[in-house]
């Protein structure tokens, strides 16, 4: 090779900088990357981010608790209520409140779909960074259907600010639960079509098998959550470990955790896969479980008095004012909350000083830990692997840059 | 679970003693408040010990309480993924004395150190990169401290003349509209507004 004459024979000639992004279809975002090579293999990777931050935080010290929460929407916007999740477990866990049952298991059936859609995102624009372009054709009519299962709960496809402290805002129309049995029956043949598209498609899997591996002292020296954890076959799913909700109610049958072996891309994609069919097992557990009942928190200081209730009563007249412009008191301390969004670990450090706002909010975003080891990940692969690995990451920053 | 974590708390402050200046446990959480100067051996310690086995840091963020002669608070958060745990570790600091660097023992503290150093300022001594991570180039300041205003000093728009983005100081047309609910009903937590006066007329007569 070294008299080749395409292959320059000095070191220096072949090494070069390379930027990548901020504006570029394979950065999943708006993610810059300065990239130093060496001929096409990658020796170091800094990664700028935060052009997408918005000081979350500081607005959330400015915020009443309820104001807070549809930040959380915009966090992780492929998967909004999973965050909120986090934001009203804190605060609960602060005011010592009990979640009605019925609002538990919407809940539950609400983040499950929450999974499917940012795993089906991820799968899909995974498999476009490898150059399969019909998969996210396909994966997005499914989305759309959740998002309409989002829009006929809280009225909004997105920014959906429906949990909240105390349980969820509204209960669910009455044809919602069928139709979502519906998808259910379905949806398992939707990922067959998709699996069948890129699973074992020889391209897909060239780019992606023993390509970013990651090992259990990486994890642990990482902080990785989530996905990144499981495709290396550690079974670790805060679901399960830490359950919060009625996760521990799940029969064992209906809710696996789903591990891989190698801990590569390719283990990561199927872990996805899998992901999505349980979560579409725990719904429809959820819809058949389903107990009749309140869905917020009846006669606290944290929910709404009914419309009812203020046409005839003063109290209750005051109260919805002093709620909605006051907010309510959350006594002084600090907690931390964590659930196990689609990314792996989305946690919320919550210090109060007992008044109606937040002293200070801390969101801990699961992808945050990925990213930043992009550059450990990345050495040694080529090119060509970096918007792979990025893929298989499953970035968001929305709430990497918060 | 809170009576384990009580143990372990004590396990911990018996183990370090000279680390650990207290501990306590809330909501199912332990809290340890440590020694700044030795973050870093208690870290390793905590790595260590087969009771502990704090081997994942899950997150490290600063918090600003201004009328406190130290006055940030950097909280540590560890989790045990083998013997699913958790635990909060906190020290004081101020604007000059330094945190001693955790990027030696846990890598993922390099991205958290530097957003703290971002958004208030603390110190980190022996970290190998110590850059703005979050705000923009060339920003100034530090955000999340209480004393930055929320709307910033400055703001950028699009100079359409001279064909770039340009920085102006922030004008606002109506000042950001913070109202104290504090209401005397309730929520009120300390003395009233006004009920110093009381006392102190009290005093001269």
């Amino acid at each position: 090779m070294a008299d080749s004459a395409y292959i320059s024979s000095s070191d220096d000639d072949r090494k070069f900088t390379l930027n990548f992004g901020p504006q570029h279809p394979a950065a999943h975002g708006v993610l810059r990357m300065i990239m130093d090579l060496d001929g096409e293999v990658v020796e170091r990777i800094d990664s700028h981010v935060g052009l997408l931050h918005r000081g979350t935080e500081k607005l959330l010290e400015y915020k009443t608790y309820l104001q807070g929460l549809p930040y959380f929407d915009r966090l992780d916007y492929v998967a909004p209520m999973n965050q909120e999740h986090a934001w009203c477990l804190a605060i609960e866990r602060m005011l010592g409140l009990e979640v009605p049952r019925r609002a538990s298991f919407i809940r539950v059936l609400y983040s499950e779909i929450g999974r499917i859609l940012s795993h089906m995102l991820n799968i899909t624009t995974q498999a476009m960074d490898c150059g399969a372009l019909a998969p996210i054709t396909w994966g997005f009519e499914e989305r759309e259907v959740l998002i309409g299962f989002y829009e006929r709960a809280s009225g909004s496809r997105m920014h959906s600010a429906y949990f909240r402290p105390g349980g969820v805002h509204q209960d669910l129309p009455p044809d919602l639960l069928d139709d979502i049995m519906h998808f259910c029956s379905r949806f398992p043949d939707a990922i067959a079509h998709i699996e069948g598209l890129i699973t074992e498609n020889r391209i897909f899997k060239q780019r992606n098998v023993d390509i970013g591996v990651v090992d259990e002292k990486m994890i642990m020296e990482w902080g990785f959550s989530g996905v990144m954890v499981r495709g290396s076959g550690l079974a670790w799913d805060l679901r399960r470990s830490q359950p919060y909700e009625i996760y521990d109610e799940i029969p064992g049958d209906v809710f696996k955790v789903v591990v891989g072996n190698n801990g590569d891309n390719y283990d990561r994609y199927v872990c996805r896969m899998e992901e999505m069919l349980i979560s579409c097992d725990i719904m429809k557990w959820c819809i058949e479980n389903m107990p009749e009942g309140e869905v917020l928190l009846a006669g606290s200081k944290v929910s709404p008095p009914r419309r009812g209730d203020m046409k005839r009563s003063m109290e209750a007249l005051i109260h919805h004012f002093k709620l909605y412009t006051e907010g309510f008191h959350v006594p002084e301390g600090e907690v931390y909350a964590c659930v196990e969004a689609p990314k792996g670990e989305f946690g919320v450090y919550l210090v109060s000083d007992g008044t109606n706002r937040p002293y200070r909010a801390k969101i801990r975003a699961p992808g945050y830990p990925h990213l930043a080891a992009m550059d450990h990940l990345c050495k040694g692969h080529m090119l060509a692997d970096v918007s792979a690995i990025l893929g298989s990451l499953d970035i968001v920053f929305g709430e990497i840059d918060r | 679970m809170s009576e384990a974590l009580k143990e372990l708390g004590e396990h911990i402050s018996d183990s370090c003693a000279d680390m650990v200046k207290s501990f306590h446990v809330k909501h199912g959480e332990l809290t340890l408040l440590a020694e700044r100067d030795s973050i870093l051996r208690l870290s390793k310690f905590l790595k260590d010990d087969n009771q502990c086995v704090f081997e994942t840091l899950i997150d490290i963020c600063g918090v600003d309480y201004p009328e406190r002669s130290q006055r940030f608070e950097v909280v540590y958060h560890f989790l045990s993924m083998r013997l699913n745990q958790r635990i909060r570790v906190k020290v004081s600091t101020d604007e000059s004395a330094a945190v001693p660097s955790l990027t030696g023992l846990h890598p993922s503290a390099d991205w958290f150190e530097r957003e703290a150093f971002d958004m208030y300022g603390i110190r980190f001594a022996g970290h190998p990169d110590m850059r703005r991570l979050l705000t923009d180039y060339g920003f100034e300041g530090y955000p999340l401290r209480k004393d930055f205003p929320l709307t910033g000093y400055t703001e950028v728009r699009y100079d359409d003349l001279e064909k770039r983005v340009v920085y102006e100081p922030v004008s606002l047309v109506q000042e950001y509209r913070n109202f104290d609910f504090l209401s005397p009903w309730e929520g009120m937590t300390k003395e009233l507004p006004g009920d110093e006066k009381a006392e102190k007329e009290a005093d001269n007569g």
